[in-house]
C-alpha cells in the first residue's frame, strides 16, 4: 500500500538571551526605528554558550516528548543548518547520539535559509519509499558567523531551532513542491568561508568568513524568483490556501510578495519581530509558534504553503495539508 | 516619456505627490526613501522598461535613473 508523509508534531527551542534593538544600539551605530522600519525586527535570541547541536538536541527531545515516540522508533534525523558545530560530525549525528536514536541514520543539509524546505522534501521521499518516522530540524547559531562590527547585517539575524516529526500515513498531506537553485548567483550571500591551508598554498586574497550579503541582489531575488516560485506551486490553488509561511527575513519583503501575488497580507504569518532572521530555523519556528497560538492546527486539514529562500542561491516551496 | 514613467513609479512606491518628484530630486534625502525603497523602485523600473540594473550605486537623483534608462534604450 502506498504511504505518504504527515507532519504529526512540531517543536522549537530558542536561547533564553533576548537582545532588543535598543540593546544593539548601545554596541553599534543603529536604532530601534532604523531596524524596525526596514525589517520589522524588534528583538532576537542570541545564544551565549549553546551551539547549534545543543539547540537541535533540545528540539529533538521536545519532539519525542510531545509525540510520545521513543528514540529507537526514529528512522532518520535531518538537520538543516548553515552554522554546524563542526565540518564533521554533522549536527544530525550529534543529535542522534545524544537522544539515543540508535536505529536512525542522520545527516545535515546545507541549503541556507531554504534548508528546512529542502530537508522536509527529502524526508517526504524517505517516507514515501518506506521509512516510518523521522525528525526534520532547522537549527542555527548565526551569531557566530555575524560580523558584529557590520551594523547593516548584525541587526538582522538571530539564533534558534525548531522542527517537525514526520510519520507515514495512508493519506496524502504533501500535495506539491518546487525546489530551485541558482549557483551562478552564489556570491550574493556567503558565509563561513574556509581557506586552503597546506604547505603548498599561498594565500592570494583575504575572503571574509563572516556572513556577507548583497542587499540589492537578494532583494531582487526575493521579489522576483520567490514570487514566481509561489505562483508556480499554487497553480489553481490560490484561493484554497489558508496560510503562507515564508522564510522570515524581512517584513517588507513579505508585504511586497503578498502585494505582487494579490494575496491578502493577513494570510502571511510572521514572527521575525521577536526572532530576527534565523535562516533554516525560521519556517519551523513560525510553524510551531503558530500551532501553539492555535492559528494552525495539526490534523485540521488547513492548507499551507511553506517557502524558503536564501544563499546558494536556493529557494523552494511545499504545499501541504496539516 | 521616460521621466513620466519613472516619476509615476516613484509616486506609487513612496506615496508621494507627482510635484514632489522632479528630475533634480534626491531620492533618498528629499523623498525619505531608504535602501529597500530604492531597490523596489529599481525593480519596478527594470520591469517597466525591460532593462537590467545591476547595482543601486550611482543613483542619487531622479535624473540619474532617467539617464541610465535612456542610455540602455539607445543600445
Amino acid at each position: 500500500m502506498d504511504q505518504y508523509t504527515k507532519i504529526s508534531c512540531t517543536a522549537r527551542y530558542v536561547p533564553s538571551n533576548v537582545v532588543t534593538n535598543d540593546q544593539l544600539s548601545k554596541i553599534m551605530d543603529t536604532s530601534d526605528e532604523w531596524i524596525v522600519s526596514r525589517t520589522g525586527i524588534r528583538s532576537r535570541h542570541i545564544s551565549i554558550a549553546e551551539n547549534t547541536s545543543d539547540l537541535s538536541t533540545k528540539v529533538a527531545g521536545y519532539l519525542l516528548e510531545k509525540s510520545g515516540k521513543k528514540a529507537n522508533e526514529i528512522d532518520f534525523i535531518i538537520v538543516a543548518t548553515m552554522t554546524p558545530d563542526f565540518g564533521t560530525p554533522s549536527v544530525a549525528c550529534q543529535v542522534q547520539g545524544r537522544i539515543g536514536a540508535h536505529q536512525a541514520f542522520a545527516f545535515d543539509i546545507s541549503a541556507a535559509c531554504s534548508g528546512f524546505i529542502y530537508g522536509l522534501s527529502v524526508a517526504d521521499k524517505l517516507i514515501r519509499t518506506g521509512k516510518k518516522c523521522g525528525l526534520v530540524i532547522g537549527s542555527e547559531t548565526l551569531s557566530k558567523v555575524i560580523d558584529w562590527q557590520d551594523r547593516t547585517t548584525a541587526v538582522l539575524f538571530g539564533d534558534g531551532a525548531a522542527g517537525v516529526l514526520v510519520e507515514a500515513s495512508p493519506t496524502q498531506y504533501f500535495l506539491n513542491e518546487k525546489l530551485c537553485s541558482d549557483g551562478t548567483r552564489n556570491e550574493s550571500l556567503t558565509s563561513g568561508y574556509t581557506e586552503n591551508k597546506n604547505p603548498y598554498y599561498k594565500e592570494t586574497e583575504e575572503v571574509s568568513k563572516y556572513l556577507k550579503m548583497n542587499g540589492r541582489q537578494i532583494y531582487d531575488f526575493s521579489l522576483k524568483d520567490v514570487t514566481k516560485n509561489i505562483k508556480d506551486i499554487l497553480a489553481d490553488e490560490k484561493e484554497t490556501i489558508d496560510y503562507f509561511l515564508l522564510h522570515q527575513a524581512n517584513k517588507r519583503i513579505i508585504e511586497k510578495i503578498s502585494k505582487k501575488l494579490a494575496i491578502p497580507r493577513e494570510k502571511f504569518l510572521t514572527n521575525m519581530e521577536s526572532n530576527g532572521n534565523t535562516s533554516a530555523a525560521s519556517i519551523p519556528l513560525l510553524l510551531d509558534e503558530s500551532v501553539d497560538k492555535g492559528v494552525l492546527k495539526l490534523g485540521s486539514n488547513q492548507k499551507i504553503v511553506l517557502t524558503g529562500y536564501g544563499g546558494g542561491l536556493t529557494w523552494g516551496s511545499l504545499l501541504v495539508t496539516l | 516619456m521616460v521621466f513620466e514613467k519613472i516619476q509615476a513609479i516613484i509616486v506609487e512606491e513612496l506615496g508621494k505627490d507627482p510635484e514632489e518628484v522632479t528630475l533634480t530630486t534626491n531620492i533618498q534625502e528629499e523623498l525619505d526613501a531608504d535602501s529597500l525603497d530604492l531597490f523596489q523602485i529599481i525593480n519596478e523600473i527594470e520591469d517597466a522598461f525591460d532593462v537590467k540594473i545591476e547595482t543601486e550605486d550611482g543613483f542619487t537623483t531622479v535624473q540619474d535613473l532617467v539617464t541610465y534608462v535612456e542610455g540602455q534604450q539607445t543600445k
